[in-house]
């Protein structure tokens, strides 16, 4: 298996607490790997310096051979990791075909002057933009409101929407931040379904989940974080069974002594 | 040029092409029917067209962006000023205005990314209150260099700009057609600003439609978001403040050229809250909105300063307020109203940056 994405000794603080510790761990291309952990267990935290929201006080991150950048959020995207948010952050005024084509701005080149003349290079890039989109809406299934306003969408086509904007910046790694919250059963097994064909389609995804049940049909491979520490990595059945999850879970008395 | 349509919203939606041809109309016969009421008519049509194109390009950084900006006027401050300085009998040098506007856009749009930089991590109030300071300093500036050395001539301001020259053919002269009809200079003018207005329409609506308008509009919707998906933020802020400024400063040489003169006191704060106004009044975000909402609050006034007289005069026998004052009292007024009753502006955004038709085979309707 070909590794993707290498998380080496990421530390994080903010102020007196210690948000991560020394996290490292392997995605490897192709699979769906699992991040879960209780809360404030630093999962988030963990999207945020991946993703170029924070900087990390030691550690770095080797994408594809390559250190990401830290800090700069638009050079990780380029490089090919996209997110998604645990509290929807669409763009609120937008057609759900707008926010999917502002996806795509990473990967499009038009300058000033090329849109003021209207040249060919810019024409034909704004109707692949808007084509790429409509394909997008069309493959997570809600291109019927192509034209609606993003606010106007119910919370269930939100997620899909915000995944298709992210889906838009072309990455080879998604990382989605609970995408299953406040969903319900039937809309929880439609979004199974999208992430096992995103898989197919061959991006590799890293999920942050509240829900075991979808972290367990999902994940090739799960990480759990405890106060900011990795506690275990291993396939979905072994780590169910192990013991220091299940402590961090339940409350196994001397982690939660601070 | 949907957007026209827009600016007429009774018609615009029951018959865009009708609503289209209605606005064409109006714009260029406009000035013949202000004829009929005197010359000062026409003269307050062209500072309406002045005023559109400011609001044009505040409504690209406030409207599209999400930057709020207080000192809009410095921009309009710096093009009359660079008018001043290159075509006037100030330092003696007389460039023609096909040189001198372009260069007026470049320094005002290099002011713009001068404030752009300073402000990169601030939103709204803060934002705010550092671009009004922007301004003012802009604006005490010209009011002080006139000394040691005689720059700006200080408050009296720099006399004697001059007119517009296109092709030999100076705009600021009457054309004798026969023995009786002349075509006013104010009417050349007015023919002028509006292709300088038509031309801005269509560029910032082609700025819309693209790569920048969208990312613009993702910033202002949601900056962290907009982050996410790659956009780079900084120099997204720095193109809307560079390109807002272009056109704040293309219309300060206009303005400098038609009036023949500048002085600092024609850029004070109230000239940006005014601006400002123009484009929340009309309904931030769109076009047609700046447009109508630069036309009423600079043409209103106009009519209320020639009205407010006489008839104070015939009610009360002298006049108890001054034009000036009312004219604050009738933006402010148009403010609180406009709260009350459309609190999204007079032509709510509806702001598209695509174009469905390029999905028209895929069913995709409006």
């Amino acid at each position: 298996m070909i590794t993707l994405l290498e998380a080496r000794n990421i530390g994080k603080r903010f102020g007196g607490l210690q948000a991560l510790s020394d996290v490292s761990l392997t995605i490897r291309k192709g699979e769906v790997y699992g991040l879960i952990g209780p809360n404030g267990a630093g999962k988030t935290t963990f999207f945020n310096v991946l993703t170029g929201a924070y900087t990390p006080d030691g550690g770095e991150f080797v994408f594809n051979g390559a250190v990401l950048p830290s800090g700069k959020p638009h050079l990780v995207v380029a490089q090919g990791v996209a997110r998604t948010f645990q509290n929807i952050r669409l763009f609120r005024e937008l057609t759900a075909l707008e926010n999917v084509m502002a996806g795509h701005h990473i990967r499009t080149s038009a300058g000033v002057w090329g849109i003021l003349t209207q040249n060919k290079h810019t024409v034909e890039e704004e109707r692949l933009t808007t084509e790429r989109a409509y394909e997008l809406l069309r493959y997570v299934g809600i291109e019927r409101f192509a034209t609606a306003t993003a606010k106007n969408l119910s919370y269930g086509d939100q997620r899909r929407l915000e995944i298709a904007r992210a889906l838009a910046t072309e990455p080879q790694l998604l990382a989605l931040d609970e995408p299953a919250a406040g969903m319900n059963a039937t809309e929880t097994v439609h979004l199974k379904a999208l992430i096992e064909q995103i898989r197919g389609d061959g991006i590799t995804v890293l999920l942050i989940e509240h829900d075991v049940k979808l972290v367990m049909g999902l994940c090739d491979r799960v990480a759990v974080l405890d106060f900011g520490r990795k506690i275990a990595e291993d396939v979905p059945a072994e780590v169910q069974k192990n013991e220091a999850v299940i402590g961090a879970y339940l409350g196994g008395g001397q982690k939660h002594a601070h | 040029m949907n957007e026209l349509a827009l600016a007429i919203p009774w018609l615009g939606k029951r018959n865009p092409l009708a609503a289209r041809w209605l606005v064409i109309a109006i714009a260029i016969a406009a000035p013949l029917v202000a004829m009929a009421f005197g010359r000062t008519w026409v003269r307050v049509l062209d500072f309406a067209l002045l005023y559109i194109l400011l609001a044009l390009g505040l409504n690209l950084v406030v409207g599209f962006a999400g930057l709020l900006d207080l000192g809009y006027i410095a921009f309009y401050a710096v093009g009359a000023y660079t008018a001043a300085f290159l075509a006037s009998p100030h330092f003696d040098v007389h460039l023609p205005i096909w040189i001198v506007l372009p260069l007026a856009a470049c320094f005002a749009a290099t002011a713009g990314i001068t404030l752009g930089f300073p402000v990169l991590r601030l939103r709204g109030d803060y934002l705010a209150i550092v671009t009004l300071g922007f301004g003012e300093i802009v604006r005490i500036f010209m009011n002080n260099l006139n000394y040691p050395i005689n720059i700006t001539n200080g408050p009296q301001g720099i006399n004697a700009l001059d007119p517009v020259v296109l092709f030999g053919w100076d705009l600021s002269r009457n054309i004798q057609v026969t023995e009786e009809l002349s075509i006013n200079s104010l009417f050349l003018y007015y023919y002028f600003f509006l292709l300088c207005v038509v031309g801005s329409i269509i560029f910032i609506q082609r700025l819309q439609i693209s790569r920048v308008g969208r990312a613009w509009a993702a910033m202002r919707d949601d900056e962290l978001a907009a982050k996410a998906i790659g956009i780079n933020t900084r120099n997204m802020k720095l193109l809307a403040f560079a390109l807002g400024a272009t056109f704040g400063g293309v219309s300060g040489v206009l303005f400098g050229t038609f009036q023949g003169f500048v002085s600092p006191e024609s850029f004070s704060l109230m000239e940006s809250i005014a601006v400002l106004t123009m484009v929340v009044f009309g309904g931030m975000g769109n076009i047609a909105g700046a447009i109508v909402g630069a036309i009423i609050l600079s043409a209103l006034p106009e009519i209320l300063r020639h009205l407010a007289v006489p008839v104070q005069q015939a009610l009360f026998g002298h006049v108890l307020l001054d034009p000036e004052v009312l004219r604050m009292l009738l933006l402010s007024l148009a403010m609180i109203l406009m709260m009350l009753l459309r609190p999204s502006g007079l032509i709510p955004a509806s702001a598209k940056y695509s174009h469905i038709r390029y999905l028209k085979a895929k069913g995709v309707t409006e």
